[in-house]
């Protein structure tokens, strides 16, 4: 199969999956608590589709939010690896980023990407709920464009 | 031989009918949800959007899972379902015509959650264990007024010197709010209430959700499925939807107007929508989930004399 067809089939998957993206949420910081309207009815995440889910085996997308510590970089990967593929991995908040107010602490992880493959980082401390949505577009964007 | 190809024809109807109409009235539902809590809510097409996903997704099975009960329980649970629409009458006709009775139907009822149950042991989780335990608990505590308030119309039917009373198509065929006293018309909204109350419990939607409760077991029985299977699953679930909201208008509103079929089935597509908006969408919005020590004590005691007091208005 020559790469163009090959895109073109891929790209179609992906808009299918698109427009139902269910997600699976890994806090174990403060960037839950400016995510929790986004579940609610004032900034309501489901008319795009997304809804949270509970069991990471159901999940496309794994929202990962601030400073990860060593130990538990360990069950976000596990998570990682229960999702089924196609998978995305989206990192809120300057923590994930570059350790934000963590930078110099011993026991945190400074950047997510060099342990899971980061497709978007949101930035933000904490990022407010439009600029997940932005986010997620974005995201969308980068599936279904790609080539 | 041509009536059996044309059942076999209304056969394929219905499958295809009942799968699109199930997660049509999903979609409803999730709208009228979205509109109570004053959001805007999912587009009607979500269900379908989603259906299309699970189909792309990969589909994981546990390596220390049973593998053929975990691949076999979503067939069954969806093929279960189907079959109980082929008992139904539907707009007042039913494909299996008088070969099946509502006993039958009462124990079909049960196959979707028994193989939901079995997926779940059979997947290996703690979590599924759990799930399914709960699940076997909500389908114990449900029965019991379930048999009493589909006894309610078989009771009058035979008070009234019928002949075959369990069949459906007998029962369709009456309109039990005219069989009854006024005092038995109070019995009779007790009983409608009794049901509207069971959906939920029948769908395991809030408040009787325990086996799926996302925010203690992650997901209950089905944590471990995902793409095909949970597809299947998400499809069994539309139709016995639409199988129990069947039933329930077939037992209390069998109201037939003699008319041109297209005007019988919108008819039933108008009722169909107002049981689930009021059984399931009010519901499931207006209540929380219940403990889990509380659950069979609120369905055994609570619900069945509040069934058993319906019956006795009935009787009087």
């Amino acid at each position: 199969m020559d790469t163009e067809k090959f895109n073109y089939k891929i790209n179609k998957k992906a808009k299918k999956v698109a427009k139902a993206i269910w997600v699976f949420n890994w806090f174990n910081s403060c960037g839950f608590i400016e995510i929790l309207p986004v579940v609610g009815s004032r900034w309501d995440m489901e008319r795009f589709g997304l809804i949270p889910v509970a069991s990471p085996r159901q999940a496309d997308c794994l929202i990962i939010a601030g400073y990860q510590t060593i130990k538990s970089i360990k069950r976000a990967k596990l998570i990682y690896e229960q999702m089924a593929s196609p998978k995305t991995v989206i990192a809120l908040g300057s923590c994930s980023k570059t350790g934000g107010m963590y930078w110099d602490s011993y026991n945190t992880i400074k950047k997510l990407e060099d342990y899971l493959p980061v497709d978007l980082y949101i930035p933000g401390c904490p990022p407010r709920p439009e600029a997940i949505f932005d986010g997620i577009h974005k995201l969308v964007q980068k599936i279904s464009l790609s080539d | 031989m041509s009536n059996l190809i044309l059942k076999f024809a209304m056969m394929l109807v219905v499958i295809f009918g009942s799968v699109i109409l199930g997660l049509l009235f999903k979609g409803i539902d999730r709208i009228l949800n979205a509109k109570i809590q004053k959001r805007v809510g999912p587009p009607i097409w979500q269900p379908f959007y989603d259906l299309k996903k699970l189909m792309i997704k990969e589909s994981i099975i546990p390596r220390k899972a049973v593998k053929w009960i975990f691949e076999l329980s979503p067939l069954v649970s969806l093929a279960a379902s189907i079959l109980i629409l082929f008992y139904i009458p539907i707009a007042g006709k039913s494909i299996l015509g008088n070969s099946g009775d509502l006993i039958l139907i009462i124990y079909l009822f049960i196959f979707p959650g028994l193989s939901l149950v079995l997926g779940a042991f059979s997947s290996n989780s703690p979590y599924t264990n759990l799930g399914g335990q709960r699940l076997v608990i909500n389908m114990l505590g449900y029965e019991f007024p379930l048999a009493i308030v589909c006894l309610v119309p078989v009771w009058l039917i035979h008070q009234n010197g019928f002949a075959n009373i369990f069949s459906l198509s007998t029962i369709y065929a009456h309109n039990i709010w005219g069989l009854v006293d006024p005092i038995g018309i109070i019995g009779l909204l007790i009983e409608v209430m009794v049901i509207f109350i069971i959906i939920a419990g029948e769908l395991s939607k809030t408040p009787f959700d325990i086996e799926a409760a996302d925010s203690e077991i992650a997901g209950g029985a089905l944590a471990e499925y995902s793409g095909r299977n949970l597809a299947m699953f998400y499809i069994a679930e539309a139709v016995k939807t639409i199988a129990f909201g069947s039933l329930f208008i077939a037992l209390f509103f069998p109201w037939n107007i003699e008319a041109f079929f297209g005007i019988k089935i919108l008819i039933y597509l108008l009722k169909l929508l107002a049981v689930i908006f009021i059984g399931l969408t009010i519901v499931r919005t207006m209540t929380s989930r219940f403990k889990i020590s509380r659950l069979t004590r609120v369905y055994w005691v609570y619900i069945s004399l509040f069934a058993f007091t319906g019956f006795l208005f009935i009787l009087l």
